[in-house]
């Protein structure tokens, strides 16, 4: 009896957690809101389910309990019944997947007029590039960098000349418009994850990954490393500010770029040396 | 179906085998150490896996303190804290679980219950355990370098688990890497000895199809082992030769802490196809025991026999064929080719459906059942609750779209745990109290086994089910801390304080367990040889516990499938597999036999 009413009260229980739960999505500031959807699909067709077995469960714990003398039905297999269950269950899986990858196939075309950003991740910061008013990265190889040329960009690319670097300040994305966040690590793995835009990828050494998102919501946001990079890994943290766009041209016309930052540690001078030679 | 459960052929006379072939053993050492009787194998196995495992306990202890009450416990820095999770992770997946239920229930069950005298290779099957042995070892090794042990994560990603700046990776990760290799040999001893067995052994009568569910399980975790297992050592080996010879398998160009290594050329997601290569299956090669026992044990404690035992075995070889082609749902969010997402979401979530199904049977095997509710069974029932729980949680992470904002969150710590750690530790508890009489031939104590069950079952829910919800919120895995976030609520702290004190209590209760079998050796009360009235072969040995041989001059001879009961025309509910047909409604309830049969139900 008491086992049947526990595993009722587990199944309960479980619901009601799950409603009155205080823990939940933090708000979502970008146009992923299709995942969240994706997600609430999962959790009704998988809670349905796992209520039905478990109330079932305590229905035969309870019904068929032990008594001494009965025998339990004989009936090994019943096709029926069989079948029925494994195609309600693969009208139950296609209902999940379906709607997942519909979603998917959008997160993986990025949208033509995304604007490319860069983060570089490294043991224990970020540091992030736009690419400046020609549009388009400069090349970059890990093998150039250096203290004076954190990025490893290609001095001899004239596309990266103009990019804006951005070393331990945060990160500006203009509001509404979508952006391709080209993700690139010089040492460990990492992660690029701010819990608000649902969208996350590695970033690798050696690999150029990246995803997309268009911010919806203002505000300054955490961004967290989410793949394990050492001990400093719980400390490499940093922020995201989501603004007009105005806001945001304003701020990225005072950061310094590429070339201005030749200047000023003297790389250009040994750079046209390097040409004349 | 009827036609199953009985032999229509005609009698077939027993295979005997002389006392002269079986080479008994004839001194203490080769009786109890250096023995090649799979039961004493299987024994020394269980003993080790769980002594390893109680390392992992107190580890996952000392987690919890760090993360319940950060800054309290200053002697846990991060450096620590990181060493903590990945040893009790490879300890518990590989060093506990893959041990226990291969090494030591399968060495246990699979002679037993197949009707055979001992595995085919006694003397590479006494090997496997040495080498196992030997592998722990090493692994313990680790934590008294200098350096200490790895703290790379279980999955030991490349380039961070040999670079400084992780823990260990001057020593450590090496020991924990040969250590594993040293794991994967002795394993293929085992494991080879378990495949032929099955295949090669099996006693008149017993077909494939006859077979009892654990060895259906048992076998095809095996097979899916020996052939996972080889890409993880692959992936040691060259990770191994990355770090002391300064190959660049796993390793392209780097700049580390400033500095340009000399690395160039390879590539940190191949190491991560070879691991889960390897990772998935492992995840099946301790689901499918568990799957296989605990039908077992409903079907038993239930008093009925499996229901679709067809669609069962099926489905666990189907489950087995699709886990070599999920490996990438761990890598959503790795960096590699996203329109593979499409490919391993439906692959993965296809093999809901044969999960699925086995979730409906089990249920459907209560269904009209009589059910006695004994600590075995209570463990069924707690597997159920749990694995359908965990398994649910599989399909968010598994469509991969759902598992970008879920991936490396508390999420997958609470789903993993659930699925691959508190289920099948479930179904090992239950298989422990259930056969415990057959190799000590006395029952373990119910009231600590009510206690033990119901701290385990309802701690262990508690524990797993609320973080799950830290995961949606956005809490990292293995953060050491949580410094101030714009999104975490203070609530989330208090719950991680929760969830440590519960599982304080949980692993203590542990202890009490542990207490049960010691104490039950003494004072239990004698089982006799068939204390559940099963029907399977292990119970009808002439000596409880089997000695060396297992069965008497006849091996049994099998003249049904293992799950006749109920049958409509036997006297009692239940007929052993060896039960001649002519003998149905003859007096064979041989724990009838033994005065002091003990009470079943609690």
């Amino acid at each position: 009896m008491y086992v049947a009413v526990i595993l009722i009260l587990v199944a309960v229980g479980t619901v009601v957690f799950h409603f009155m739960s205080p823990w939940w999505w933090t708000p979502i500031a970008s146009n992923w809101g299709f995942i969240d959807n994706t997600i609430i699909i999962t959790f009704w067709i998988t809670g349905v389910v796992f209520v039905a077995v478990i109330l079932f469960t305590a229905y035969c714990v309870l019904r068929y309990r032990y008594q001494e003398g009965r025998r339990a039905e004989y009936e090994p297999e019943n096709k029926k019944l069989e079948w029925w269950l494994t195609g309600l269950t693969g009208v139950g899986v296609a209902g999940m997947l379906i709607p997942g990858l519909f979603v998917w196939n959008q997160f993986v075309n990025v949208p033509a007029e995304a604007a490319e950003i860069e983060v570089v991740g490294q043991q224990w910061n970020w540091s992030f590039r736009y690419p400046g008013k020609d549009g388009v990265m400069g090349t970059s190889n890990v093998r150039l960098i250096n203290d004076d040329n954190p990025f490893g960009l290609n001095p001899d690319d004239p596309n990266g000349r103009d990019d804006v670097l951005v070393d331990g300040d945060d990160l500006h994305l203009p509001l509404g418009a979508p952006v391709k966040v080209l993700l690139r690590s010089i040492d460990v793995l990492h992660d690029f994850y701010v819990p608000q835009f649902r969208a996350k990828m590695d970033m690798v050494p050696g690999l150029v990954t990246y995803f997309w998102l268009t911010p919806t919501r203002p505000g300054t946001f955490d961004i967290l490393c989410f793949e394990l990079c050492g001990i400093g890994h719980h400390a490499m943290r940093g922020s995201v500010v989501v603004e007009a766009k105005e806001d945001f041209e304003g701020w990225l016309g005072e950061q310094e770029t590429f070339a201005q930052a030749m200047r000023r540690t003297g790389t250009d001078k040994a750079l046209a040396l390097r040409a004349q030679q | 179906m009827v036609d199953a459960a009985h032999d229509q052929v005609d009698f077939v006379p027993p295979a005997e085998v002389e006392e002269m072939e079986l080479y008994h053993p004839k001194s203490f050492l080769t009786k109890y150490v250096f023995s090649q009787d799979a039961k004493v194998i299987a024994i020394q196995y269980s003993f080790t896996a769980i002594a390893i495992g109680l390392v992992a306990l107190v580890l996952s202890w000392m987690m919890r303190l760090q993360l319940g009450f950060p800054e309290t416990f200053s002697f846990i820095e991060a450096e620590d804290y990181y060493q903590f999770i990945t040893m009790h992770g490879m300890i518990m997946v590989i060093y506990l679980l893959t041990a226990l239920f291969l090494g030591g229930f399968g060495n246990y069950l699979i002679p037993l219950m197949v009707g055979a005298r001992d595995m085919v290779f006694p003397y590479v099957n006494m090997l496997s355990y040495w080498i196992y042995l030997a592998a722990v070892l090493i692994l313990l090794a680790s934590f008294f370098v200098p350096g200490g042990p790895t703290g790379a994560g279980w999955t030991l990603y490349p380039p961070q688990a040999i670079l400084p700046g992780t823990p260990g990776a001057e020593g450590g990760i090496i020991l924990m890497l040969v250590s594993l290799a040293f794991f994967i040999v002795g394993f293929t001893m085992g494991g080879l000895n378990y495949v032929v067995t099955v295949l090669q052994a099996r006693t008149r009568g017993m077909t494939l199809m006859r077979m009892p569910l654990t060895i259906w399980g048992i076998f095809m975790a095996t097979v899916l082992a020996l052939l996972a297992f080889p890409a993880l050592f692959v992936g040691a080996v060259m990770m191994t030769l990355d770090s002391l010879l300064g190959t660049s398998f796993f390793m392209p160009a780097i700049v580390h802490m400033g500095e340009q290594l000399s690395y160039g050329g390879g590539s940190p997601v191949l190491f991560q196809h070879l691991f889960w290569f390897f990772g998935h299956p492992e995840v099946y090669i301790v689901a499918l025991p568990a799957f296989g026992i605990v039908s077992d044990l409903i079907s038993v404690h239930a008093r009925r026999h499996i229901f679709g035992y067809r669609l069962m075995v099926w489905a666990i070889v189907i489950i087995g064929g699709l886990s070599f082609i999920v490996w990438a749902h761990h890598m959503y969010v790795s960096g590699m080719n996203p329109w593979f997402g499409f490919f391993f979401a439906t692959t993965t979530l296809i093999i809901a459906i044969p999960t699925a199904i086995k979730v409906y049977n089990w249920v459907l095997t209560l269904w009209r059942g009589n059910i006695q509710l004994t600590i075995p069974m209570l463990f069924a029932l707690a597997f159920i609750v749990t694995f359908v729980n965990g398994g649910i949680t599989g399909l968010f992470l598994g469509n991969v779209v759902v598992d970008v904002p879920l991936s490396d969150t508390m999420f997958v710590v609470a789903h993993f745990h659930m699925v691959m750690g508190v289920a099948p530790i479930m179904v090992v508890f239950g298989a422990i109290y259930h056969w415990y009489p057959k190799m000590t031939g006395r029952m373990m104590n119910v009231a600590m086994g009510q206690i033990h069950f119901w701290i385990t079952f309802l701690g262990a829910y508690a524990i797993f089910l609320p973080l799950h919800y830290l995961g949606f919120l956005g809490v990292p895995r293995r953060y050491y801390e949580m410094t101030d976030t714009t999104f975490i609520p203070a609530s989330a702290q208090d719950l991680n304080a929760f969830v440590t004190v519960i599982a304080l209590v949980v692993g203590a209760a542990q202890l009490l367990f542990l207490f049960n079998i010691g104490w039950s050796l003494v004072n239990g009360k004698k089982s006799g040889p068939n204390p559940w009235r099963a029907t399977t072969l292990e119970w009808q040995t002439a000596q409880t516990p089997p000695g060396h041989g297992n069965f008497g001059k006849e091996l049994p001879v099998v003249h049904r499938w293992a799950y006749a009961f109920g049958l409509p025309d036997a006297t009692e509910d239940y007929v052993p597999q060896n039960l001649p047909p002519d003998q149905l409604n003859s007096d064979y309830d041989n724990s009838k036999l033994s005065p002091d049969t003990p009470q079943a139900a609690e």
